[in-house]
């Protein structure tokens, strides 16, 4: 075991390397997973408080990504300055999204605002690639290089990152929704706007809320995923991954989207590594389908029935 | 303002209510006809593009504007019906029987996808549909023996009874048209028949639906199935437009646009997926346009002027109209701006304009508003 820790991330010869695969690519997965679980938690957020589904939340991300690396590597800050800079920044773009093209639709059916918020997807990619190119950006972070050795595993520092920021921010964001006032306020805001307003909510403002805080995780997304995936306008498209992610948890549930993501990115690791090529790209989505038709409400929904 | 007399249940239901609309849908059958000989190359081909989504549009209508059930996978129906045809026209099978195939093909698997759906709906269905057509993709990629995966698929042009249809041809132009013709008049007769009341009934309230006696579950599957159908029809042609196929055609963003058809053609009327497809395809042209002529002539007004950097004006303009993403960008914005203020599309606004000038002292704004409902959450529905 002691050879296997000094040799790296070359898997060790042997009858055990089949197991040891096994686990490795599990690891990864989790990873990957924690990736998806980042992006899910912004979808669930906003679903959580207002019953929207921004399906601009993976742009969301990238934008968060340039922001960083115009903070970081063009103005040359601090790296912790410059995430919490670009962390902010999103924030205020999601209330300023929320002000000029999501309230005004409000109230109207769901497939309206689903529009809208994929409108707004392409017009953000659009005009970042036309604000900084279309080139693979990078910036350097303190977890760009290095590797953790876990017994006979290797875990490199980007993603562990990843796995430890959204533990820690899916448990906060789990506990801000269910032990402060204004975390209830917003869910009963997603179940009875009218309701909500009636009790003294305020219910504008709550929206507002909700989009800063869902697009400043987005924006935190953007900057983890920065040394993983690079800066790209592209990067918007690993949102549709999250899809499968967030509806797997329960579109409504904090812990679900984690949990959701981390089935998924095991899900992909392994059939991309055990199953013929092409199944890694679709694993997340049959996943999906069965879960759908099996379990339409998610591992961690809450199970409502009809009422006339 | 013509007041229409009715004397019979029926009227409500003819397909031309009155003579007006003999002549306005005449006189729009003859310019459509005529079109080829008097418009270019380049413009024919467009139409035929417009004709190609119409039919899409159709479909899509009928299963998202009628039935209430939103999808955004229907570029997998047109890969399907455009495989299809690639496959068994190379398999030396005839038109006449690979296009039927193609359009009976989409249907069934419609139909397939229509089964899972029945428990779905509202933001569930809709990505449900675009894991579906996420895995069809990736299929049409991998499946090499049929599909020649990345490397794509030629598509020879048709061949109708010996006489050869060529992509550019009049021949072909009228096929389209003949086949949207008729998928308008059979989408027009399943909508006022008892078939089509059932649909809008699903989409209007489930409950109240089900509890007249209108059974979902079959419903929604012949929905499903009726659109799938339509936009594998379209998918042959669509293969023998373009006359090469593959699979990064029939992508996430081919759905959307379709979806861009009917929302801003006009989510209630048939008239909207055409007046949508003409919107789509006539993105491209306009790109085109901005790209080339614009800076160009305000280069040229800026030099006649005297403007001393009229050709750095010119650059910095041809440089934004060429810019890689302003289609998505275009797209994007246009999409949010019918939602936000034109939320009954092109044909809407043509209804208000209409009904402005038939009513014309007492038009009020408000007949048109929409209604909003801050109570009810979709989740428990």
């Amino acid at each position: 075991m002691c050879t296997a820790l000094s040799r790296g991330p070359v898997p060790p010869p042997g009858g055990g390397s089949v197991l040891l695969d096994f686990i490795q690519q599990v690891v990864g997965g989790i990873a990957l997973g924690c990736v998806y679980g980042l992006i899910a938690l912004g979808f669930v957020l906003i679903y959580k408080a207002t019953e929207v589904v921004n399906f601009a939340q993976g742009d969301l991300m990238m934008l968060g990504g340039f922001f960083a690396y115009t903070f970081i590597d063009q103005l040359g800050l601090n790296y912790w300055i410059g995430f919490a800079l670009a962390v902010l920044a999103m924030a205020a773009f999601g209330s300023l999204v929320e002000r000029a093209i999501v309230r005004p639709i409000l109230g109207y059916p769901q497939f309206s605002i689903i529009m809208v918020t994929i409108g707004l997807g392409f017009a953000l990619r659009a005009v970042v690639g036309m604000i900084w190119g279309t080139d693979d950006l990078r910036i350097d972070t303190p977890f760009s290089s290095g590797v953790v050795h876990i017994g006979p595993l290797v875990l490199a520092y980007d993603k562990l990152s990843v796995i430890v920021a959204t533990v820690l921010l899916c448990g906060g964001l789990w506990i801000y929704f269910n032990k402060t006032r204004m975390g209830i306020a917003m869910q009963a805001t997603s179940q009875n706007m009218l309701g909500a307003y009636y009790m003294g909510i305020p219910v504008k403002r709550v929206f507002s809320l909700i989009w800063a805080i869902s697009a400043a995780v987005a924006g935190f997304a953007g900057v983890l995923l920065a040394p993983i995936a690079f800066i790209h306008t592209n990067v918007g498209f690993l949102g549709l991954k999250a899809f499968p992610a967030a509806v797997l948890g329960g579109f409504g549930s904090i812990p679900g989207a984690l949990a959701g993501g981390l089935v998924i990115g095991v899900a992909e690791t392994l059939s991309g590594f055990y199953l013929p090529e092409g199944f890694k790209d679709v694993a997340a989505y049959i996943l999906l389908l069965i879960v759908l038709m099996v379990r339409p409400e998610g591992l961690f929904g809450l199970h409502l029935r009809k009422k006339v | 303002m013509r007041p229409i007399f009715q004397t019979d249940y029926d009227q409500d239901i003819r397909l031309m209510r009155h003579r007006g609309y003999w002549w306005s849908y005449g006189t729009l059958l003859l310019l459509v006809l005529l079109a080829p000989f008097v418009v270019g190359s380049y413009l024919q081909s467009q139409i035929v593009f417009v004709f190609i989504y119409s039919i899409v549009g159709v479909g899509l209508l009928i299963l998202a504007g009628f039935t209430g059930q939103t999808s955004l996978g229907h570029a997998a129906f047109l890969a399907i019906g455009a495989y299809t045809a690639g496959y068994m026209q190379r398999l030396g099978v005839p038109f006449l029987v690979y296009l039927p195939l193609s359009v009976i093909l989409s249907g069934a698997v419609g139909a397939l996808v229509g089964f899972p759906a029945l428990r779905l709906s509202g933001i569930y269905l809709v990505i449900a549909t675009i894991a579906f057509g996420f895995i069809i993709e990736e299929v049409a990629a991998r499946w090499e023996s049929v599909t020649n995966g990345n490397d794509g698929m030629r598509v020879k042009p048709i061949e109708f009874f010996g006489v050869t249809l060529g992509r550019e041809g009049y021949g072909f132009y009228y096929l389209c048209l003949g086949l949207l013709m008729l998928v308008l008049l059979l989408a027009l007769n399943i909508l006022r028949s008892p078939t089509g009341r059932a649909f809008v009934a699903i989409r209007d309230s489930e409950i109240a639906a089900r509890s007249i006696g209108v059974n979902l579950a079959v419903y929604k599957v012949v929905a499903f199935s009726i659109s799938a159908a339509m936009t594998g029809l379209a998918g042959c042609l669509y293969a023998h437009k373009l006359s090469f196929i593959s699979p990064e055609m029939f992508t996430l963003l081919l759905s959307l646009e379709f979806v861009i058809v009917i929302l801003i053609g006009g989510i209630g009327s048939l008239h909207g997926a055409v007046l949508g497809s003409i919107f789509v395809v006539m993105v491209d042209p306009f790109l085109g346009y901005l790209k080339d002529d614009v800076p160009r002539t305000i280069g040229k007004l800026a030099q006649a002027f005297g403007a001393a950097n009229a050709g750095a004006i010119q650059d910095t303009l041809s440089a934004i109209g060429g810019a890689a993403g302003l289609k998505g960008a275009i797209y994007g914005v246009i999409i949010i701006l019918f939602i936000i203020f034109e939320p009954y599309g092109l044909y809407g606004r043509w209804l208000k304009i209409r009904l402005y000038f038939e009513l014309f002292p007492l038009y009020k704004k408000a007949t048109f508003r929409r209604q909003k409902t801050y109570l009810k959450s979709e989740r428990n529905r």
